[in-house]
């Protein structure tokens, strides 16, 4: 079928199931929006800035356990997207990023909005296009397509020249799948080393498993729900591996690392196996290397090989996909007496001593009331800073894949546009509470007229100390309470401001008795809205693994 | 220690920035990098030689790998192969050494490929050792000029024919 390559690339685009793209216009792209306004299936959303634009794609990419796609055009629209994309790259989210492109003959000559976006973001996609032949187009499409979403996931970035969107191309639905010579990512696991790993672990009495956001894009929490429930085997996270164990449980314990549950951390320390599934060993998530689980093998299903032995020195490497290993291993796991293991971490999770310093309206209860009141069920995205931590300590997460953060990257301004696009993944069906703080909300809060446009169900929880909080608490301890540039005195009267938007609702908590009736109220409609939330700024994250330490030497914590 | 990568990849713009832009972002150090076409001219072949200790060549392996334009990389270093650079070297002679050097050259089976009054260009190809030696014994006559191609190395035996990765 003749169409143009703007048309071209919507249809491939609805094949693989996407409804919505978020972007921005403008010249280079103009022929791609000439396509949109014809195009009934995908739904434009009108993002402020192409960095929100490229953040709610990832998240939706991320809920949908697809790529979501984003759009901008040459120049400043392409740089715009840079942020989404690296964060996207960091968490090993896939995303299509579209960018416009001047006329492939005006290449190289500076004109008007070039830049050259995939020598620009080289370093952070798993792969880039420019496509400068419209012949090309299609079957670059689908090969990018292929690649943001097997193996390890990542953003794949096309660049497109404007003559090559307005080109006649001849568009057939491919049927075949795309394969290709130079890519052929290891899905399924050697069978000795899988076999190795069952001896391993059942020989082993004081095993941990450590999950991380590589068990959420291989869909395999089923398989760790049963080694944890069957087997008696603890389970921890990284900061990325929320959401794929009910952390509500008995077995769970939480996150680890710099600002991890202490339970977590002491586990880590303290078992003698410890399992890695789809973790990249962070060093916000293992503290010292040198320290990190001393005393314990480590078996490490990544489905990356060069994440083995990146970091963390492994006994046993299993290349592939979690899913499919961990249903292997699970065919050869044998009840094994742990009882005094399972006791002590009992016993240490009971004792539980999160240090809360009080102050006048802590975070930390307002976020444990949301996660009691959502019965931790609800999607939640976070931004950067002390209320992200909050939010992995204290929402209790419950809900299969429900939390969106920026992990690898910490990047501000991600979470009310993730936000949106978890809003959009599931149909608007559900609210998605975004728990932010007041500097990072300021990053991308021209998204309250986005989310006003398209009436999302986002809850946006404004944690607001007038301060970068986490960058005062790491002055606190590391300048000698030095405070540089860190208070905020002309913050805007967020509500007042997110009330002037169309379809905002908006509420202000102040004392600790506003808590719950606040989030009742703001649970029981669909609009989007705004709570402000007063807070000090003299909360601190605790535990703190320190720099260099290890993660059982934690301060703020009992010990062991 | 030095380890010596072959690397094919495919034939397209932007590979070699790609590859000098990973080992730069991930402060690998390359020691030399030569490329050319392969027999077949949708692949070129990189010869890459890397300084570093076994753990981070295996890493610079895999980060290569992980490149979509990667076709396959192997670690040539302790196996069968054939390596060979190119020097050309500038070195001043005047008609009271020409001899000597002449001597000197036939060792190392270098040639001269251009002579003028106070100089001479020579040539020659060998193991990298080989090249180094040459140098230095050249040195005292005063070298104005070098330039090396950087190595590049075959596996011996079997053509190196599984396309696929490792
Ligand atoms: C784009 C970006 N700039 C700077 C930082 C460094 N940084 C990390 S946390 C933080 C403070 C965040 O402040 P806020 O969003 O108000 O959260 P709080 O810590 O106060 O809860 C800053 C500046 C960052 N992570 N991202
Ligand atoms: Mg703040």
């Amino acid at each position: 079928m003749k169409m143009t390559g703007a048309e071209a690339l919507l249809k491939i685009l609805e094949g693989y199931g996407i409804k919505h793209i978020f972007g921005y216009p403008g010249g280079a792209v103009l022929p791609l929006y000439d396509a949109i306004l014809k195009n009934d299936n995908i739904e434009h959303i009108l993002v402020r800035n192409e960095q929100a634009g490229a953040h709610a794609a990832a998240a939706y990419g991320k809920h949908l356990g697809r790529a979501g796609v984003c759009i901008g055009t040459s120049g400043p629209g392409a740089t715009n997207l840079v942020t989404g994309i690296a964060n996207a790259y960091m968490d090993s989210i896939p995303l299509i990023a579209i960018t416009g492109q001047v006329d492939a003959s005006f290449i190289g000559r500076d004109a008007f909005q070039e830049a050259d976006i995939t020598g620009i973001t080289m370093p952070v996609v798993k792969h880039n296009y420019l496509v400068k032949n419209p012949k090309k187009l299609i079957d670059t499409i689908y090969e990018a397509w292929h690649i943001a979403n097997t193996g390890r996931k990542g953003p794949v970035l096309i660049d497109i020249p404007r003559n090559v969107f307005e080109a006649i191309v001849d568009f057939e639905p491919k049927v075949e799948e795309v394969s290709l010579q130079s890519y052929k990512p290891t899905v399924k696991g050697n069978k000795s080393q899988i076999k190795k790993a069952i001896k391993m672990i059942n020989s082993s009495t004081k095993p941990l498993l450590l999950v991380g956001g590589g068990v959420l894009f291989s869909q395999a929490d089923d398989e760790v729900k049963q080694i944890v429930d069957e087997f008696k085997i603890p389970v921890a996270t990284t900061l990325m591996g929320i959401g794929s164990y009910d952390e509500t449980k008995e077995l769970a314990l939480g996150m680890i690392g710099m600002h991890g549950k202490p339970y977590a951390n002491y586990a880590v320390h303290h078992c003698d196996l410890l399992i890695s599934v789809g973790t990249r060993f962070g060093d916000r998530a293992t503290g010292s290397l040198s320290k990190f689980a001393k005393e314990a093998k480590v078996i490490h299903i990544d489905i990356d090989p060069a994440e083995i032995g990146k970091n963390v020195v492994v006994d046993l490497p299993i290349v592939g996909d979690a899913k499919g290993i961990l249903k292997e291993l699970i065919e050869g796991l044998e009840q094994v007496d742990r009882a005094e293991w399972i006791e002590k971490v009992s016993e240490l999770k009971a004792r539980n001593k999160m240090k809360l310093h009080k102050t006048n309206l802590n975070p930390q209860l307002i976020i444990s009331k949301l996660g009691e009141l959502t019965r931790g069920k609800a999607y939640v995205s976070t931004d950067v800073g002390q209320h992200q931590m909050f939010a992995a300590q204290y929402y209790g997460f419950s809900e299969y894949n429900s939390f969106y953060t920026s992990g690898g990257l910490g990047t501000m301004g991600f979470g009310v546009p993730a936000a949106e696009g978890v809003a959009l993944a599931s149909d608007r069906k559900r609210p998605v509470f975004c728990i932010t703080g007041d500097g990072s909300f300021q990053m991308n809060m021209a998204e309250m007229a986005t989310m006003g446009e398209h009436n999302l169900p986002v809850k946006i929880v404004l944690m607001n100390n007038s301060s970068l909080c986490l960058v005062k608490q790491l002055q606190h301890f590391q300048c000698e309470r030095r405070y540089s540039e860190v208070g905020f005195t002309g913050n805007p009267d967020f509500k007042a401001l997110a009330e002037s938007y169309p379809n905002m609702v908006t509420y202000r908590i102040e004392k600790e008795e506003d808590i719950e009736p606040v989030i009742l109220e703001a649970m029981s409609h669909n609009k989007p809205t705004l709570i402000e939330c007063v807070i000090s700024d003299e909360n601190l994250v605790y535990p703190i693994v320190p720099a260099k330490k290890g993660l059982d030497e934690m301060i703020g914590v009992e010990k062991w | 220690m030095k380890y010596t990568l072959s690397v094919l990849v495919e034939n397209r713009p932007g590979v070699l920035t790609r590859i000098a832009g990973l080992f730069a972002r991930r402060g690998y150090n390359i020691d030399s990098l030569s490329v050319g076409r392969t027999e077949d001219d949708r692949f070129s072949r990189m010869t890459i030689v890397v300084d570093g200790d076994s753990d981070i060549v295996e890493q610079v392996a895999k980060q290569l790998n992980k490149l979509i334009d990667v076709i396959k990389v192997t670690d040539i270093t302790s196996v069968p192969h054939v390596e060979r650079e190119l020097v050309f070297i500038q070195v001043s002679s005047d008609s009271g050494n020409r001899g000597e050097i002449m001597d000197l050259l036939n060792i190392f089976r270098g040639r001269v490929i251009d002579m003028s009054k106070n100089n001479m260009i020579v040539e020659s190809t060998g193991d990298s050792a080989k090249i180094d030696a040459m140098i230095s014994s050249l040195r005292p006559y005063g070298i104005k000029e070098v330039m090396r191609t950087g190595k590049i190395g075959l596996l011996r035996g079997t053509k190196e024919d599984d396309r696929r990765k490792g």
